[in-house]
């Protein structure tokens, strides 16, 4: 029987609520799903410090990202897309934290994390580059603070704890470069699946020895494709970190307000010198894992159904129109907003223009390589000869 | 005061490490057991007490971490050189090397920049345990965003580390370590050839054996044996893995019409394969004789007890270059 239990755990059979851990540890939340405020002591004040505008920014954000996710997938299902991943039902847990933390973080991302990515100012376009498959990444890392997205997962984590490295190495040199903070830290994102990787571990190893001013935000969103968390891990992710020497915290990921006040009290923790800290912002795929899968083939639509009921933006809509800090008609002037963000997505990503091979051939190293050099020119001269021989069929036609 | 000095190739690359700490505060040095230990075969010895345990690195006991997290420090603007312990190491980093070192220029545009070193001693003939005496190069060769070098000499070894550190690119320098303590000068004033281009190390007529490496003494020392044969043999140290000199290589081989290529690593699916069948497209009209291969063979190292009959010597260079007279044009 012991048995029967542990297969259909870790064969994801459908039928249960695989979203209920065997060692559950509650989450921090402050805003129920019902959308009502509840008081705390430790992160309340966050709240009440942010203006009627930076509550509005929130709600703006995640609309945003969350008609972004319907475009594209749109687009996916036309054929303009090779692939999407969509963050639909994580908008808060991405952007409570990322409004927490300050422009000068870098931002180590996975691949999921959208609506992060448009609070950086990436454009829509920009975002959906490597998505079309026309490049291979759409915007400049170093204008905004954050990093290509990694598909070859948990890499980023061990780049990230080296751009840690590298501050405290400037600190240690008194010199910090001009377009960098004094109290820069690093967030290196991963989800519940990419915790189990091998890199993860090493990643946090050296930043609890070195002390490196890491925050590690860990999306769980229940599924890595088509395997619930039960099968990486038995306990809550957030309890990983204690045995590397520091402190996890997990949170409700869709409660954007709880989101944004542990991440702000974790930061500056980090920031004062504390050493790393984890945030396991527990959340939920509402999607499906990219475009290429089908979510009903392993999880019920009992616990979806439930899931929707714990909506991160239809609650946090609730509670801020009981504040009385946004009305009827801001709600409808940032819905008139996201609809002109996907229309005008829609042409910039229809626009967008595939690399040259040329330049692939530039960028593969940075100072001259005598193979590459040779295959560029060959395959110049090779296509070349293509357009004289289409030229003298035409000269021949006309003849 | 001269510049000349006579040191072993280990010495070397230390100097080379102290010269380049001492140029450019954004060089660093991470890895096991390489500061107060000085590494395992002491090439660091010394350098964490003259600058730092900040910038002699003493890593977790990890080559994802020490590769990856280099990659993040080069993002930053340092000039990591990681030192993986040996090469049957450098697996469990190869991912990192693979992946995400060799592509992050490419998949960034040029935006980004990831100047890493990784120094990997590397070859048998150690009497060492398993993974102690492996030659990975052909897995690095093939993938394209890493530049690979092997030096064969103190002078090659002082001025490759120096050139591989102050490349944009990521760089792979293979030391091949039962050379580290093979003595020469080393002018630390006027620079090796690019350590990019081979090297015709001596002169001949009749053959031409390529190598790299570990290999060169052997090779010079082939030839050296083959002139009581009469034969004159050039040797070619190829220096370069990738990019590859294939000009210089062929260039030799078309004037001698022979080519005998030799490493220590497997020769099948190797870069004796890659370097043959070049040679061929560019002097395939000048060659008496196919290109010859002198390699190991396919099978994991074997124990050291057989690495004597496993790793090519001095006979099995002459027995290929006998081998490649024996072919007749023609017939």
């Amino acid at each position: 029987m012991a048995l029967l239990t542990c297969g259909a755990a870790i064969s994801g059979a459908t039928g249960e609520d695989h979203t209920v851990q065997p060692q559950e540890v509650q989450p921090i939340q402050l805003l129920a799903p019902d959308g009502k405020l509840a008081e705390n002591e430790v992160y309340g004040p966050y709240i009440a410090a942010l203006s009627a505008e930076e509550l509005r920014e929130l709600y703006r954000y995640m609309v945003m990202e969350r008609r972004l996710d319907a475009e594209a997938t749109s687009l996916q299902r036309q054929g303009q897309l090779a692939l999407w991943a969509p963050a639909l039902g994580q908008e808060a847990a991405q952007v409570g934290t990322i409004a927490a933390l300050k422009t000068s973080d870098m931002v180590f991302p996975t691949y999921r994390e959208h609506a992060m990515a448009l609070y950086r100012g990436i454009a829509p376009e920009e975002l959906l580059t490597m998505f079309r498959a026309t490049r291979h990444t759409g915007w400049d890392p170093r204008q905004h603070n954050f990093q290509v997205y990694t598909l070859v997962l948990a890499a980023q984590t061990l780049h990230a704890a080296g751009w840690a490295m590298g501050i405290n190495q400037d600190l240690r040199m008194g010199s910090i470069p001009r377009d960098r903070a004094e109290d820069e830290i690093v967030v290196a994102c991963i989800g519940d699946g990419a915790t189990s990787q091998g890199d993860v571990h090493e990643s946090m190893v050296f930043a609890s020895s070195y002390e490196l001013p890491m925050l590690y935000f860990i999306q769980n969103n229940h599924w890595a494709i088509s395997v619930p968390t039960r099968t990486q891990s038995r306990g809550p992710l957030a309890n990983r970190a204690l045995g590397y020497g520091f402190e996890g915290v997990r949170v409700d990921g869709n409660d954007v307000l709880a989101s944004y006040a542990v991440a702000t009290k974790l930061s500056a923790e980090i920031r004062a010198g504390k050493g790393p800290k984890l945030i396991e912002s527990v959340t939920y795929r509402m999607g499906a894992h990219t475009t290429a899968d089908d979510p009903t083939k392993y999880r019920s639509a009992q616990e979806l159904e439930l899931w929707e009921g714990r909506d991160p933006i239809r609650r946090y809509r609730t509670w801020l129109d009981s504040t009385g800090d946004a009305d009827q008609s801001y709600f409808e002037q940032v819905d008139a907003e996201s609809k002109d963000l996907a229309s005008d997505m829609r042409k910039s990503v229809l626009a967008l223009e595939p690399i040259d091979l040329e330049r692939v051939f530039d960028t593969v190293y940075s100072e001259p390589h005598r193979q590459v050099e040779a295959e560029k020119a060959w395959l110049k001269d090779y296509e070349a000869g293509f357009a004289e021989e289409t030229t003298s069929t035409e000269a021949g036609g006309t003849r | 005061m001269s510049a000349i000095k006579e040191m072993p190739m280990a010495k070397a690359i230390t100097a080379a490490l102290r010269d380049e700490l001492a140029a450019d505060q954004r060089t660093l040095l991470i890895g096991e057991d390489i500061g107060a230990l000085g590494g395992v075969f002491r090439v660091t010895d010394g350098l964490q007490a003259e600058f730092g345990t900040h910038r002699v690195i003493d890593s977790p006991l990890a080559e994802s971490g020490i590769i990856g997290t280099s990659i993040g420090m080069a993002m930053r603007g340092y000039r990591p050189v990681a030192e993986i312990q040996f090469d049957g190491f450098v697996f469990p980093g190869f991912n990192q090397i693979t992946s995400q070192l060799a592509k992050m220029h490419n998949r960034t545009d040029g935006k980004i920049k990831v100047p890493v070193t990784i120094r990997l001693p590397y070859g048998g003939h150690i009497g060492s345990v398993e993974h102690h005496s492996e030659s990975p190069e052909a897995l690095f060769a093939h993938t394209a965003g890493l530049r690979i070098v092997a030096p064969s000499s103190p002078q090659d070894a002082y001025w490759m580390t120096r050139q591989a550190i102050v490349s944009d690119d990521p760089v792979i320098i293979l030391e091949p370590k039962r050379r580290y303590w093979l003595k020469g000068k080393v002018d630390t004033e006027n620079p090796a050839p690019d350590a990019f281009r081979a090297q015709v190390l001596r002169e001949g007529t009749d053959a031409t054996i390529a190598t790299y490496g570990p290999l060169v003494p052997v090779a010079l020392a082939a030839a050296e044996a083959a002139r009581a044969d009469q034969r004159s043999i050039e040797v070619v140290d190829i220096r370069s893995i990738s990019p590859l000199d294939d000009e210089t290589i062929a260039r030799s081989a078309a004037k001698t019409q022979r080519l005998v290529v030799a490493h220590e690593a497997p020769t099948f699916g190797g870069m004796g394969g890659e370097i043959a069948a070049r040679v061929a497209e560019r002097a395939h009209h000048r060659l008496l004789a196919p290109v010859l291969r002198v390699g190991g063979f396919h099978m994991p190292y074997p124990p050291a007890s057989q690495e004597h009959r496993y790793l090519p010597d001095i006979d099995r260079m002459l027995e290929a270059v006998e081998r490649s007279f024996s072919y007749q044009r023609g017939v």
